[in-house]
Order: structure tokens, then C-alpha cells, then sequence
């Protein structure tokens, strides 16, 4: 067990956190909502090779493993980088493993996504950077389908995300039947792991605003970080957020290095850091703007940009309730209908 | 970053499980619930024989031949086989501290006795008016010719009716600040004026409440300068390095609930384990319990790293103790009115969850407090400023 980032990938971390800093800073974001892409973002992180960075190099790709890419999206994450790098390269890999990747999809020059809901009737609603892709991905339960088009009308929401609804007209399919149904669960189950890094770089993104926060401000002539009311909170938020780290990244590391002996364990994994990270980034941004008293109610500081996407970004793919139950049918097996004659 | 257990861990782990299952039975098993012991002598022997207290100490004092990692193993192991580690936990941490810091007299005499596993110890920290604030403590040594006398009253001393003596933090000095008049030394069980009286507690576990009346002891029964106790107690702390138990209760619990559910089924015959709100318990707590592992890991692997755990001890033991406490509760509940009833046979797994929800409180007491966790990582972990 070695829990330090290799030299490389300490380098990741320190490249696409500098990247976000430097080019949309935290008090610039407002300037992208609501729609939230950065055009000036996204063609920095298409020239440092992101998009494709997790494709395999049979495919273009640079062949770097969801780890590496975990946590270049959990630098991203912490500053709340308006790029839809981790719907881009999950869209990237589907395609590269049925040979539909473009050559423009591969270094970034058209967005690609994954309609992460069923979609029903020709239709896919509220698809991730549906907003700005022009490639979709989507699946129907019978086939997996690849959209061609301008991006969506923006539906405006709570995360400043760019979603969209998206008529599936004129798609083509690119696989149908088990294998369609196997990949597209395989691209949820990565963009699971990856928004798990995505959340825990918000949460300790937060945590570290309202760290700096009640060191600063004074009441009762004492900084308030040194209540102990705050303190055990902080504590509190700071070890989950960890332990989420932790899970995200070894969630990441499992899909890279799948074991024959238990091929669902990475599944399990990524069901576990998603649901894990997607609470702890509430709580931290939930209780970092609370330390702020009234001011974090306004809308000028930035924590309330963290507490708006700690929900968004997590819940745009279901009831966690329902994720909850789905990880319960990961390790027991799903409920049989016979077994539950009231419904369950 | 890699996730893989080393080898040697895994290896060691695998001659751990086989020894439990070959020493610690059901018997044993069934009579530690039954005396509400927290010591089995024939399991702390049959580790003492394979060398592992001897290996558990730092290789610079003598020990070594098992890294940071493979201690966490080994109390992972004991832990999830719901067998007492206590003993053996005590045991290295002192035998640390006396290879580090004992006399001449203390390393031919009492060392040999620790590693060989024939005699315990126990630790004399807490004191009725001295609980998290363990530097408070107020009982007496106060010098009597070439020796000392003690006099004082301890609680919570676990184990001492099996120990041969107690490590004993004293008062020495009442003109210095309370850190600086600390005293540690050895206190022989069977000295005059020692005096042990039972506590029982809520989870049935028995532990004690120990007087000192007017009790002997030698010069050379101290343990590091006088009034140079609080050094003693840190480099104590040093040597538990994260790794000495004490966060396994949300895997353990896991594990037996899962078994439970996988096996029973309801009133009306259905599997318990397609009961839609035990599923989500058993969801969290497997959550929970893979987040403890970790936290555990990573305190293990930055003692491995050969830097000092603090804060990720901290961490591990806060998170492990919480997550454990939410958890029986939840599994509590969902068991409904079964989950109230008490077993005398420690093979009835349908009982766990009401043992758990009496052990529960415990959890988050012993070892440092929740809140004085909380402190030390907020204030050195976070780097908050202390309160006034």
C-alpha cells in the first residue's frame, strides 16, 4: 500500500489545479453561470490532452487509468471548474470501445456527454453538458445510441450546470442488446467514480473556505474557530472528507486494476465512494456556509457556489435513496418479486 | 498510489485468522460472555509463543520483524474474530515504553514477562475527577526513604485483576503546572495497601476501580524522571501509532449482520435479507465500514511511512467509533422488537445487535474521548486556534 501520488501524478494534481486557478478563478465563476462551461477552460484542458487523456492508446488516447484521472478532476473539483471533463471522458471511452470516437471527440473539439437517465420516447432529459456537447450518448434500455448535433437549450438549475434536454432523433446506434446495456452501465459506473472525486475536491474545497473563514472572523472578541461548537464540526467534516478521498481514489484504482476474483468489487467501490462523497460534500459546504452566519446567505460569497453544486452535481443522476438501494442489490443480489408480495 | 496489502500483511493476517480459529473456539468464546472477562490467557500465550508481542516492538528496542502494517493486521484480525486484544494492546504499548525508557531492573525483570506473555499489565491513568483530563490526576507519590508511598484511587483500570502490576501515573510535584508533576512508575499488584474492587458495566465486560493505600514501592519501580510523566505518556502514545485496536467495530459488525440476514428470515418467512430497510442499513454500514478500513489503513501506512499517526489515529478511531455507534442503531431498529432480546449462546447472532447497542457507548469514551479527538484534529490537524 502506497498512499502518496507518484511524482506523475502529483504533477496532475499541481497541472489541472494551476489550470482552473489560473483561468477561472473562484470569484470570475459567477461570469459563467448560469450556464456554467468555460469556453477559455475547456480549450486549456484540450491543450494539455485532458479529454482524451483516459481514452486507451489503441484508440489515441494518452492510456492513462481512471485513477490519474480521478484526480485531475478532484483538482478541478476543489475550485469548481466549469469544464464537463468527467462527462466528456466517460462519453470518450464508451465510444472508443464500439469504434465511434471521432477524431474531434478525442482531443476536444466537440464536447462530448452521456445521458446519464434512460431516455424514453427519443428523449433524453436533463443530459449532463447537454448545454454544450455535440456528441451524446445515450441508451434507451435496448440500444446504445450516438447523437450528432448542436447542443441543447439550457435548463436553467440549481448547480449552474449545463443540462439540457436532448431529442434523440437522427441518432445512430452503436450497439444494442446485452452489449449496450453492459457498456452504458460501465460508463455510469465511471462517471460515478469520477463525480466521487469531483464532490470530494468540492467538499475540501468548501472546508477550506470555511476554514479560512472562522480563522478570520471575530466574535466575542475571539475568532470563532476557536468555539469548540465549530471545531467538532470542522473535525467532523474533515475526517469524512478524507475518508471520501480515500474511497474515491481507491474506487478509481480498482476499476484500473480489475480483480478476476471479484469483478463487481469495482462496481461496489464506485456505488460507495459516489453515494459517500456526494454526502460529504453537502455536509462540508452545508456547514462551512452556516459558520459563515448571514453573510453565507448572500450572494457574493463564494461558499454558496459550493453548497449549489454539492446537490447538483450529485443528484443529477437519481434519488441517493435509490442509489442506496441499488448498492444493497450490488451485494445481495436484487429482491425477488416472489419474496416481496406487498412491493417492498 | 496503490491500494494492494502488502504481501507480508496478508500473509501475516492469514497465520493470524489460523491461530484464532485454532486457540480462540466457541468455548472460549461462550466463556468470555459468560465471566465478562476482557483477557484470554491461552490466546495472549499462543501469540506470546509465536514471537508477536517480541516483534510488536520497534526493531531499535530489541523487537521489530513486523512493520506498523502487519500490527494492524493482527488487531484487525482480533477485532473481527470479536476476540480480546486488550491485553495484548496494553502489553506492547508498555513493554515499548519499558524497552525505551525502563531501568536496568524493569528490563530484566519485567520486560522478559510481558514479551513471554506469562504476566499483564494494566494501565492506572484514569482517575474518578481525572477522565479526559488525564494530566489532572491526583493520586500521591510522595518520597519514603530510598522509595516512595503512594496513595491515590484509580477507575477504569481494565484487566488489573489478571495484571501483575499497574503503570501508574502519580502526582509528584504540587508547585509545578499540572503536565510538569507527573510521575510514572510499575506498582506490583500484590503490594500492601493495593486494593481492587470490580466495576461492572453496561456490555457485562468487566473492569475496576483500584486503591492505593499507603502502598511500598522502590526507586527503581519508577519509570522515567520524576515528574517527567507526561514525556512517559507520549512516547506511550507514540508507540500505539494508530494501530492498536479499537476500529474494527462497524466491519465486525457488518460481517455478523450480513451472516445473520443471509441465514434468518421474517414472521412471515421472507428473507431478512429482502427486507427492503435492512438492506439500506446494511448498505450505509458497508459504506461505513470500508471508509473505517481505510481510515485505519492510512493511519497503519503513515506509521509504516515512519512518521507519527497523530492525527490519522485520531481520525480512525473518531470516524470508526461514530460510524459503529449509527450503525447499531439503525440494525437495532430495523430488527424491530427481536432486536431487544438477549442470548445466552454467543452462536445466536440474532442477539449481536443488542450486545452491540449495550458496547456501543463505550466506543466512543474509551481510548480518548470522541470530543478530545475532535480537538486534536481540529487544533492540529486543521490548525484552529485553541479556545480560551
Amino acid at each position: 500500500m502506497d498512499l502518496d501520488p507518484t511524482d506523475e501524478q502529483q504533477s496532475i494534481v499541481d497541472v489541472f489545479g494551476d489550470l482552473a486557478e489560473s483561468t477561472v478563478p473562484l470569484d470570475r465563476l459567477r461570469d459563467h453561470e448560469p450556464l456554467g462551461f468555460a469556453p477559455e477552460l475547456w480549450a486549456r484542458l484540450v491543450a494539455v490532452g485532458a479529454p482524451g487523456m483516459a481514452v486507451p492508446e489503441t484508440a489515441g488516447g494518452a492510456g492513462a487509468g481512471l485513477l490519474d484521472l480521478a484526480l485531475a478532476v478532484e483538482a478541478l473539483g476543489r475550485r469548481l471548474a466549469p469544464a464537463p471533463l468527467v462527462e466528456h471522458a466517460v462519453a470518450a471511452r464508451l465510444l472508443a470501445q464500439v469504434d465511434a470516437l471521432t477524431p474531434e471527440v478525442l482531443d476536444g473539439a466537440s464536447v462530448a456527454t452521456l445521458a446519464l437517465r434512460r431516455a424514453r420516447d427519443q428523449f433524453a432529459r436533463l443530459v449532463p453538458a447537454g448545454a454544450v456537447a455535440t456528441t451524446v450518448v445515450a441508451y434507451d434500455g435496448l440500444q446504445l445510441v450516438v447523437l450528432d448535433g448542436e447542443p441543447g437549450v439550457h435548463v436553467a438549475n440549481l448547480a449552474s450546470a449545463p443540462l439540457a434536454d436532448r431529442g434523440l432523433d437522427g441518432a445512430r446506434v452503436v450497439a444494442s442488446g446485452a452489449l449496450a446495456t453492459s457498456l452504458y452501465r460501465q460508463a455510469v459506473d465511471e462517471w460515478r467514480v469520477l463525480t466521487a472525486s469531483a464532490l470530494v475536491g468540492l467538499g475540501l474545497g468548501a472546508l477550506e473556505i470555511g476554514l479560512r473563514y472562522v480563522s478570520e472572523r471575530e466574535q466575542f472578541g475571539v475568532p470563532i474557530g476557536s468555539f469548540q461548537a465549530l471545531q467538532h464540526t470542522l473535525a467532523d467534516v474533515s475526517v469524512a472528507l478524507d475518508g471520501a478521498q480515500l474511497l474515491a481514489r481507491k474506487a478509481a484504482w480498482a476499476h484500473d486494476t480489475v480483480d478476476d476474483r471479484a469483478p463487481d468489487r469495482a462496481s461496489e467501490l464506485g456505488a460507495m465512494a459516489f453515494l459517500f462523497a456526494a454526502e460529504q460534500a453537502q455536509r462540508a459546504s452545508d456547514r462551512a456556509l452556516h459558520f459563515h452566519g448571514g453573510y453565507g446567505f448572500m450572494e457574493e460569497y463564494d461558499i454558496q457556489l459550493f453548497y449549489r453544486r454539492a446537490k447538483g452535481w450529485a443528484n443529477v443522476l437519481d434519488d441517493p435513496a435509490r442509489e442506496y438501494t441499488r448498492l444493497a442489490d450490488l451485494r445481495y443480489g436484487p429482491v425477488t418479486a416472489t419474496a416481496s408480495p406487498g412491493g417492498g | 498510489m496503490d491500494f494492494t496489502p502488502s504481501p507480508t500483511a496478508e500473509q501475516f493476517g492469514d497465520e493470524v485468522r489460523a491461530l484464532l480459529a485454532r486457540v480462540y473456539t466457541d468455548e472460549r468464546r461462550q466463556h468470555a460472555h459468560d465471566t465478562g472477562t476482557m483477557h484470554d490467557w491461552e490466546l495472549h500465550r499462543a501469540m506470546a509463543d509465536q514471537g508477536w508481542i517480541r516483534q510488536a516492538l520497534p526493531e531499535a528496542l530489541g523487537g521489530g520483524g513486523r512493520g506498523p502494517e502487519e500490527l494492524a493486521v493482527l488487531f484487525r484480525e482480533l477485532e473481527l474474530a470479536g476476540a480480546p486484544y486488550d491485553g495484548m494492546s496494553i502489553c506492547t504499548m508498555v513493554a515499548s515504553v519499558l524497552a525505551h525508557a525502563g531501568n536496568e531492573m524493569q528490563q530484566r525483570e519485567i520486560l522478559p514477562k510481558l514479551l513471554s506473555g506469562e504476566s499483564l499489565i494494566a494501565l492506572g491513568y484514569s482517575e474518578p475527577d481525572a477522565g479526559s483530563d488525564v494530566a489532572a490526576a491526583r493520586t500521591r507519590a510522595v518520597r519514603d526513604g530510598d522509595g516512595w508511598q503512594i496513595d491515590g484511587q484509580k477507575i477504569f483500570t481494565s484487566l488489573a485483576e489478571e495484571s501483575e502490576w499497574v503503570f501508574l501515573l502519580t502526582r509528584t510535584n504540587l508547585d509545578v503546572p499540572k503536565h510538569r508533576g507527573l510521575t510514572f512508575f510499575l506498582v506490583p499488584t500484590s503490594a500492601p495497601g493495593f486494593e481492587l474492587q470490580p466495576i461492572r458495566t453496561l456490555s457485562g465486560k468487566r473492569t475496576n476501580m483500584t486503591f492505593y493505600d499507603g502502598v511500598h514501592v522502590g526507586d527503581e519501580w519508577r519509570v522515567g524522571e520524576v515528574d517527567g510523566g507526561w514525556q512517559v505518556m507520549l512516547v506511550a502514545l507514540s508507540f500505539e501509532r494508530g494501530v492498536a485496536g479499537g476500529v474494527r467495530d462497524a466491519e465486525r459488525l457488518l460481517a455478523v449482520a450480513e451472516a445473520h440476514a443471509r441465514a434468518g428470515v421474517d414472521d412471515d418467512g421472507r428473507p431478512l435479507l429482502e427486507q427492503p430497510t435492512r438492506r439500506d442499513a446494511l448498505a450505509r454500514l458497508a459504506i461505513d465500514a470500508e471508509v473505517a478500513d481505510l481510515l485505519a489503513s492510512r493511519a497503519a501506512w503513515v506509521a509504516a511511512s515512519g512518521r507519527l499517526p497523530g492525527v490519522e489515529g485520531a481520525a480512525s478511531k473518531l470516524f470508526a467509533t461514530e460510524a459503529f455507534q449509527r450503525s447499531v442503531n439503525r440494525l437495532v431498529d430495523v430488527a424491530g422488537p427481536a432486536g431487544l432480546v438477549q442470548a445466552h449462546a454467543v452462536s445466536d447472532l440474532s442477539a449481536f445487535y443488542e450486545y452491540c447497542y449495550r458496547f456501543a457507548p463505550v466506543t466512543t469514551i474509551y481510548g480518548g474521548t470522541s470530543e478530545i479527538q475532535r480537538n486534536l484534529i481540529a487544533q492540529r490537524g486543521l490548525g484552529l486556534p485553541r479556545g480560551s
